[in-house]
């Protein structure tokens, strides 16, 4: 069930919900975190889809704070997605109008479930420094995708550079299938290896990602080469004994080949963004890995001489 | 400059501890998978296996091979899994991740006497190492009646299929029931480990998998709320329910003769047991926690008079949810006048000091009232009461209900004071549920164990040891209700027989109704 309260406050939101709560009994009290979506009427559809989905494993309050015109009279439209409506979380979308639209933490603070883990996701272009951000000044967790700016690439460095615990990107995280697959490719025994290759669709940067998480790991060259996509085409290990390469040109299925063993297929399909931010909200605590490899990432383009 | 990194050695270069990312995947290998026709094999197993390669943590090179008496080939068996996938899996279907694992699925047909088929079988395995990469490591998964176990392992033997090379591996996993008392249990036993190592043994309870019983441990070891009142001096007695809702149905063959304790109490209730009373392991290693285990095991103690300490019965004819049923010995396929029970219930004591003096109840049956497993730790009342007696008198003791299954969670019981102008306290309950929506995503017991099996990683797994143990507390009770008269019946869909409500009534208590 859906409830609208137009022109409305935080506490009459948090009334209802309440009143809600009392009605059913207990219930809401499950949610394990509130996940903060900053906004715009464009982008709210699927992200509020995605992190409805994502909430069936996280049962968590939804806010999502949608931008609306900054030079209308201050006011905020609310409508209530209750629990069962759409999973097991319930979802509060909140257009803010006006000058609030600045003062969005204003609104978050009161809404947020007691106790209970922050996350904050920009759906869209992100803040540069996330843990400066008013709303995610709140959070524990900040996810940004630096795939959406128009220079993804330097929006990913320039924003590495304010790296603050908790801070993290889908360009990082929809590379989890690629870097389990390369990671399960050196559980068996294999040849010393000597660089690396990284092929993608240009401006991409889970691509350098993976290339600086290669080269940090295992302390080889690794050349990021250039193909039409989609998103990561191939990444091939050379080693004495010849090359683990894995290719994939459609975005779903991939070959694995390494010396000396018969090539095998593996469904590798790339991510949704529900599936890219439960694996976000499976773990609120730093991920160390992602500043280290942004951070290299970032030295070994300075040194390349891009972005720089 | 870092440590020159050696790929392929131990660590993995590309597996850093604090990239928590990354999930465990299974290293290549072959899963021979028997009675592939059964219906644990349709309905949990192969959908299983899906679910397992849908969420990317089965290797590339993964042959799965299935065996049965059947004149099947390969595309006959992999258009039997599909359905079975298609109808049990857990996530959603995708024709790619399908696709590819079909790619690995080979059936061979045959008895299981037959010296030619387990020499096909050799053959095929070994064509998957050279055609899949699948390294020469397999898994057999003996999902057959356990009667048929000493032919398989001689078999495996004899076609050389146990035999490991060049640091390849061999597992072997069994399902329930690991016999039907101590000496059974040790034959079994001895067939297996006459051809595998305990450590290539894999016993499966899947109880063990499910994410409530391993939250147990989460539950009691992660925080410091529970574990000080976690002992005879606050808690007053323990109840451990798994109650079912449905009759033997289609089981009768293999349930006539081994009854409620055996099919439930010796590894389900037994193993609850033994998590929710055991000490803190040092470690979550299998060895740690195992032994841990087995030290409850080995100190619970039964009732002094078994006649007063034990109850049984058989279900009788009646209405259960509304519709009409059959009682036990008017089920097909079960002799009228058949004593095996379909309900069982016991008092079992742990002696250590934690536990000493607190008794431990335990019971399962068939036909009651509904479909739930859980474990209650029942407190002491208060010591004194400020309240008058009136003010309590709705008010039970307070309670922590561990909810196994169905709706998976947790409930504190405590009084409160009813609204009003009087004092008057009740119970109410405080909930964590892990809602329905939550658990769906979350694995089932059979994807884990199996992952579990194919990494070689043992803690969910109950060594021979916790076998016997539980052996040597249920024979003496199982020897006893032989000798001794016949299950008293009991309604459909209520919760048990009388006696096993007086068995609680005569140390002034009752169960709950949960
Ligand atoms: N079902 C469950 O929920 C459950 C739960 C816990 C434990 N278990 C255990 O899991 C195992 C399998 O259970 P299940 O329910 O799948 O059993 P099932 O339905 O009776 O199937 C057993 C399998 O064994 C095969 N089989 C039986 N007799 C055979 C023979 N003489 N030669 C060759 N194959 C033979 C059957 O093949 P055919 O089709 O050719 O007869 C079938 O594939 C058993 O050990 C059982 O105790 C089952």
């Amino acid at each position: 069930m859906t409830l609208y309260l137009p022109r409305t406050t935080t506490s009459q939101i948090s009334e209802a919900l309440a009143a809600e709560r009392h009605s059913v009994g207990g219930g809401a009290m499950n949610m394990v975190l509130t996940l903060v979506i900053v906004t715009d009427e464009a982008d709210h559809y699927d992200a509020v889809r995605a992190a409805t989905e994502a909430g069936r494993e996280h049962p968590s309050r939804v806010l999502a704070l949608i931008r609306r015109d900054p030079e209308a009279e201050p006011a905020i439209d609310a409508e209530i997605r209750r629990p069962g409506t759409s999973g097991p979380g319930e979802a509060l979308l909140l257009r803010l109008f006006g000058p609030l639209g600045e003062h969005a933490d204003s609104v978050v603070t009161p809404l947020l479930v007691p106790d209970a883990p922050v996350v904050a996701w920009w759906p869209g272009v992100g803040p540069v420094n996330p843990a400066a951000d008013p709303v995610g000044r709140l959070a524990q967790r900040r996810i940004t995708d630096a795939l959406r700016a128009a220079d993804p690439v330097g929006d990913l460095l320039s924003r590495i550079v304010h790296y603050r615990p908790g801070d993290t990107d889908l360009t990082w995280t929809r590379l989890t299938p690629w870097r389990s697959l390369l990671a399960s490719t050196m559980d068996q025994p294999s040849a010393w290896v000597t660089a690396a290759e990284v092929t993608a669709e240009p401006y991409y940067p889970s691509a350098d990602l993976l290339a600086a998480w290669l080269s940090d790991q295992l302390d080889v060259p690794v050349e990021r080469k250039e193909s039409n996509g989609p998103g990561i085409t191939g990444a091939r290990l050379i080693t004495g004994a010849g090359d683990i390469a894995v290719r994939r040109l459609d975005g779903r299925v991939a070959t694995l080949s390494r010396p000396d063993q018969p090539d095998q297929t593996v469904a590798l399909p790339r991510r949704r963004a529900s599936e890219a931010l439960a694996e976000e909200l499976r773990r609120l605590d730093a991920d160390e890995i992602y500043e280290q490899t942004a951070t290299h990432m970032a030295s070994l383009l300075n040194r390349a001489g891009v972005g720089a | 400059m870092k440590e020159p990194v050696m790929p392929g050695a131990v660590p993995n270069p590309l597996r850093n501890i604090l990239d928590r990312r990354l999930p465990r995947i299974a290293g290549p290998s072959v899963l021979v998978l028997f009675g592939v026709t059964g219906d644990l094999a349709r309905k949990k197993l192969l959908p299983a296996i899906y679910d397992l390669a849908n969420r990317g943590l089965l290797p590339p090179g993964f042959g799965l091979v299935g065996f049965a008496r059947r004149d099947w080939e390969d595309q006959d068996f992999a258009a039997e899994a599909h359905e079975a996938v298609r109808q049990h899996a857990r996530t959603p279907f995708r024709e790619d991740v399908w696709r590819q694992l079909s790619e690995g699925v080979r059936f061979v047909p045959g008895e299981l006497h037959d010296d030619d088929a387990f020499d096909r079988l050799a053959e095929t395995v070994r064509e998957l190492d050279a055609r899949r990469g699948t390294g020469g490591n397999y898994a057999f998964y003996l999902s057959l009646p356990p009667k048929l176990f000493p032919t398989v392992v001689k078999q495996l033997k004899r076609s050389g299929l146990a035999e490991s090379s060049d640091g390849s591996w061999r597992r072997v996993v069994i399902e329930k029931p690991f016999g039907h008392d101590l000496e059974s249990a040790r034959e079994l036993n001895a067939v297996v480990d006459d051809v595998f190592p305990p450590q290539s043994v894999f016993r499966i309870d899947h109880y063990l998998g499910k994410e409530t019983v391993q939250n147990i441990m989460a539950l009691r070891f992660a925080n410091t709320l529970f574990e000080p009142i976690w002992n005879r001096s606050y808690v007053d007695h323990v109840q451990i329910t798994m109650a079912e809702d449905i009759g033997v149905g289609g089981r009768a063959g293999y349930y006539d003769g081994i009854g409620a304790a055996r099919d439930v109490i010796q590894n389900h209730l037994l193993q609850l047991l033994a998590l929710v009373a055991m000490e803190e392991p040092v470690s979550f290693s299998a060895d740690a926690l195992r032994a841990e285990k087995e030290k409850v095991l080995s100190a619970v103690t039964l009732p002094e008079d078994l006649a007063q300490g034990t109850a049984r019965g058989q279900y009788a004819e009646g209405w259960q949810g509304g519709a009409p049923v059959v009682g036990y010995l008017q089920e097909d396929g079960i002799p009228p006048d058949s004593t095996t029970e379909t309900y069982a219930a016991m008092k079992l004591g742990v002696n250590t000091r934690r536990w000493a003096g607190v008794p431990f109840y335990l019971r399962t049956g068939k036909r009651l009232g509904r479909r739930v497993t859980e474990v209650a730790l029942v407190f002491q009342r208060a010591p004194h009461q400020v309240f008058s007696h009136t003010d309590i008198e709705e008010m039970g003791q307070n309670s922590l209900v561990l909810r196994i299954q169905p709706d998976e969670g947790v409930t504190l019981r405590f009084g409160s004071k009813v609204p009003g102008a009087s004092m008057e306290v009740r119970d109410v309950s405080m909930d964590f549920t892990y809602g329905q929506s939550f658990t769906e995503a979350s694995p089932e017991a059979y994807e884990r164990l199996i992952l579990d099996v194919l990494i070689g990683d043992p803690p969910l797994f109950p060594r021979q040891e916790e076998v016997e143990l539980s052996w040597k507390i249920l024979d003496p009770i199982e020897e006893f209700w032989t000798k001794n008269g016949r299950p008293e019946q009991y309604e459909s869909g209520a919760w048990g027989p009388a006696s096993a409500h007086e068995l609680l009534a005569r140390d002034g208590r009752q169960w709950r109704r949960p």
